[in-house]
């Protein structure tokens, strides 16, 4: 199995889990179907995070590549599987801009592993851009709907 | 009209704030003019030819008196004093300064404003109906439903990055005026037989290089699963929309290539999944915007004869004694009006296509007045057309004269609402980046010489759309005449088309043969007019006359 591949904890910026991180490589999604002990798996954009969905009780990392911000596939990737329940670590790497860490959270991202590390004051205001969101999403926060009705 | 809360507000200044801060970073240098790019076009910024282009949204070409004046100032502020109105219902202005985007956008928000997500890959400014509310034969008013997707829209954590733009429209009629199925979506609300609302779903049609008209997805969604059916068709859009060529990468290809009957599969199985996941807004959020759109008291009930129009003359004893009211306001009222729901108001087409004008454009000073009239004589309330005209959506007849005099005054009378005068134009050439050949100039020339030679009223209905490139931001492909620009070794040249349409009975226009230069265009518009003058038969349109003569008598008088 290819140890290169994925991030090490020391390329991790940003994280909002208290365990302690996975600490070797990342398989691709065609081996971790083939290997049933791989605990750690790399998604790409063209790859269906639903293969993974049969695996999910034994995996504590999922990183999803973004290798172009302008490729979104990594954001249903992610919903997707925190809506089938994964609660391991679910890591973004790749081309993770600060205008994109707001929405890559509320998809279910909770670590952040960007090409280029990020300026922090920036980084924190973004995550605390929106404070109220209109929509469902992974995280779980009551949407602007959900709080106008409440009773 | 829909107002915002302190949620929508926050939204909204929160999204001013981030933009201040994201033009900050670009001018310190932490930002690209790459990585800048996708965020100030989610802001509505764009770079043309000359300058930079601001794009503000107008959420379902609704809009109040201060929203306008507002434009209007914005116009003086920080442009050259007038604005250009789009086919998308919105307004653009074409000499925005970078340093002051972050200003314009805090006036803007000032006014329950913005120009969030007007361009982007991202879900854009959902459209509608510019009747909505006041027609007749509309089954609900469909712009609460284009104002909850507006909200579930607006920031949507997955659908920022999408392969490509996507457009929706949101009507509630038969007849369609707001070219619904050449949207990435297309919404009809309907009611079923046990009389509930729910939505039928079109999806996959477009303009640009490859033109197609969206099939049926679905034929009822029930209302209170509307957001989640439209999550599912947007997943999977993002999923499998094609990524490696932006010629491609919109959702029409999409559903091309898979078929309809494929992509249906993937989104009803996506659909199923979402409705158990529970993303559909509490349904008393519905009803909490429908609130916000109950028509103003007098408008209520609809009573006899409602919807019907206005009888020739049938104005002519209306408004003040000692009131002007000669030919050309009667054949305003002829020409620009359209029924209204109550039999004693009626809808008024307030036209930005004087011949000889630039389509779509107008002054802070029409802007002005244009927001007084709507707050003297329809309810503060106005709409812009996708046919970048604006509207008085609830005139009552007894005001009309009234309403013309001003209008008039103002060089905004112009009785031409859905003839040869009545152009949709891209910028073309003479703003825009892409262009091949320029627009706005035969636009004008066109309605000019059609108004000059008396041949406007003559040949009636006729929907004439020019673009300058081929990606058809002027939908030429929708067209009764459709004139395409093109490139010619170096020399604009213009392929015309005849047949198409974007209403009820949508249709693809098909080019009649070789192209033109300018003058030749401009002839071959006239000649395609004298067949359509000497075979139609009575209360045949344009179109009506294409579809049962055929290509051919055109072509053989354009290149026999
Ligand atoms: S059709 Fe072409 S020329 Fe016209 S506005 Fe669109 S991109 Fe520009």
């Amino acid at each position: 199995m290819s140890q290169n591949l994925g991030t090490s904890p020391d390329e991790v910026q940003f994280r909002f889990r208290d365990d302690e991180p996975v600490d070797h490589g990342t398989v691709t999604v065609d081996s971790a179907l083939e290997q049933t002990n791989a605990a750690a798996v790399r998604i790409e954009p063209g790859d269906d995070a639903r293969a993974l969905l049969p695996f999910l009780d034994r995996l504590a990392l999922i990183e999803v590549n973004f290798p172009g911000f302008g490729d979104g596939r990594g954001y249903s990737a992610a919903r997707i599987l925190r809506e089938a329940g994964y609660a391991g670590e679910l890591r973004a790497v790749g081309d993770v801009l600060i205008d994109q860490l707001s929405h890559m959270r509320r998809c279910g991202f909770d670590s952040f592993a960007p090409d280029k590390r990020l300026d922090e004051e920036d980084a924190a205001r973004a995550f605390a851009t929106w404070e109220n969101v209109y929509q469902r999403a992974a995280d779980a926060r009551r949407t602007i709907p959900e709080k106008r009705h409440e009773a | 009209m829909y107002r915002y809360d302190s949620y929508d507000q926050a939204m909204v200044d929160a999204r001013v704030a981030e933009f201040r801060d994201q033009a900050r970073r670009r001018l310190e240098g932490k930002l690209t003019e790459d990585q800048f790019k996708p965020l100030r076009l989610m802001n509505g910024l764009y770079l043309q030819l000359h300058a930079y282009m601001l794009r503000v949204a107008i959420p379902y070409g609704t809009l109040d008196a201060r929203q306008m004046e507002m434009l209007a100032d914005i116009a003086d502020k920080y442009d050259r004093g007038y604005g250009h109105f789009t086919t998308r219902q919105n307004i653009q202005y074409n000499w925005i300064k970078l340093e002051d985007c972050a200003d314009a956008l805090a006036d803007l928000a000032t006014v329950e404003m913005h120009a969030i997500q007007t361009s982007g890959n991202c879900i854009r400014n959902i459209s509608s109906d510019h009747f909505a509310g006041a027609a007749a034969d509309e089954v609900v008013d469909p712009r609460p439903y284009a104002e909850l997707m507006r909200q579930w829209s607006s920031f949507h954590p997955e659908f920022t990055y999408l392969p490509r733009k996507f457009k929706i429209a949101v009507i509630a009629s038969e007849k369609d005026r707001a070219a619904m199925r050449l949207h990435d979506i297309g919404v009809r609300i309907v009611k079923n037989d046990a009389g509930e609302v729910g939505a039928q779903f079109y999806a996959g049609g477009g303009m640009g290089r490859t033109p197609m008209i969206a099939p049926l997805i679905r034929d009822f969604v029930p209302i209170d699963q509307f957001i989640t059916y439209a999550e599912a068709c947007l997943r999977v859009y993002n999923r499998y929309g094609r990524r490696d060529n932006k010629y491609k990468a919109r959702i029409k290809i999409l559903v091309h290539e898979l078929g309809a009957g494929e992509y249906i599969r993937q989104v009803e199985e996506e659909f199923a999944h979402l409705l158990s996941v529970g993303v559909e807004p509490p349904t008393a959020e519905l009803e909490r915007i429908k609130a916000h759109f109950e028509l103003p008291e007098p408008l209520r009930l609809p009573g006899q004869g409602a919807g019907t129009p206005l009888p020739s003359g049938g104005a002519a004893e209306s408004g003040a004694p000692g009131q002007a009211r000669g030919g050309a306001f009667d054949q305003w009222v002829k020409r620009n009006t359209h029924p209204h729901r109550h039999p004693e108001y009626v809808s008024a087409v307030i036209s930005l296509k004087p011949a000889g004008g630039i389509p779509g454009d107008a002054t802070s000073d029409q802007m002005r007045v244009v927001a007084r009239l709507a707050r003297e004589y329809s309810f503060d309330e106005l709409r812009v057309m996708h046919t970048q005209n604006l509207l008085l959506p609830h005139v009552a007849i007894t005001d009309l004269p009234a309403v013309y005099a001003a209008l008039d005054e103002a060089g905004l009378g112009a009785a031409n609402m859905d003839t040869i005068e009545d152009i949709i134009a891209c910028p073309g050439l003479d703003y825009c980046s892409l262009a091949n050949a320029r627009s706005i100039p035969l636009a004008q020339r066109i309605s000019e010489r059609f108004a000059q030679t008396g041949r406007t009223s003559q040949v009636g209905e006729l929907k004439l759309k020019i673009s300058g490139c081929i990606n058809a931001c002027g939908h030429h492909h929708a067209g009764h005449i459709g004139i395409l620009g093109v490139d010619k070794k170096g020399v604009e040249n213009y392929q015309l088309s005849l047949g198409g349409s974007e209403a009820e009975d949508v249709a693809l226009a098909k080019i009649t043969g070789p192209g033109f230069d300018e003058d030749g265009v401009i002839a071959a518009v006239e000649k395609v007019t004298d067949v359509y003058l000497a075979s139609r038969t009575a209360g045949e349109r344009f179109l009506d006359t294409y579809r049962r003569i055929g290509m051919e008598p055109f072509k053989e008088a354009l290149y026999g």
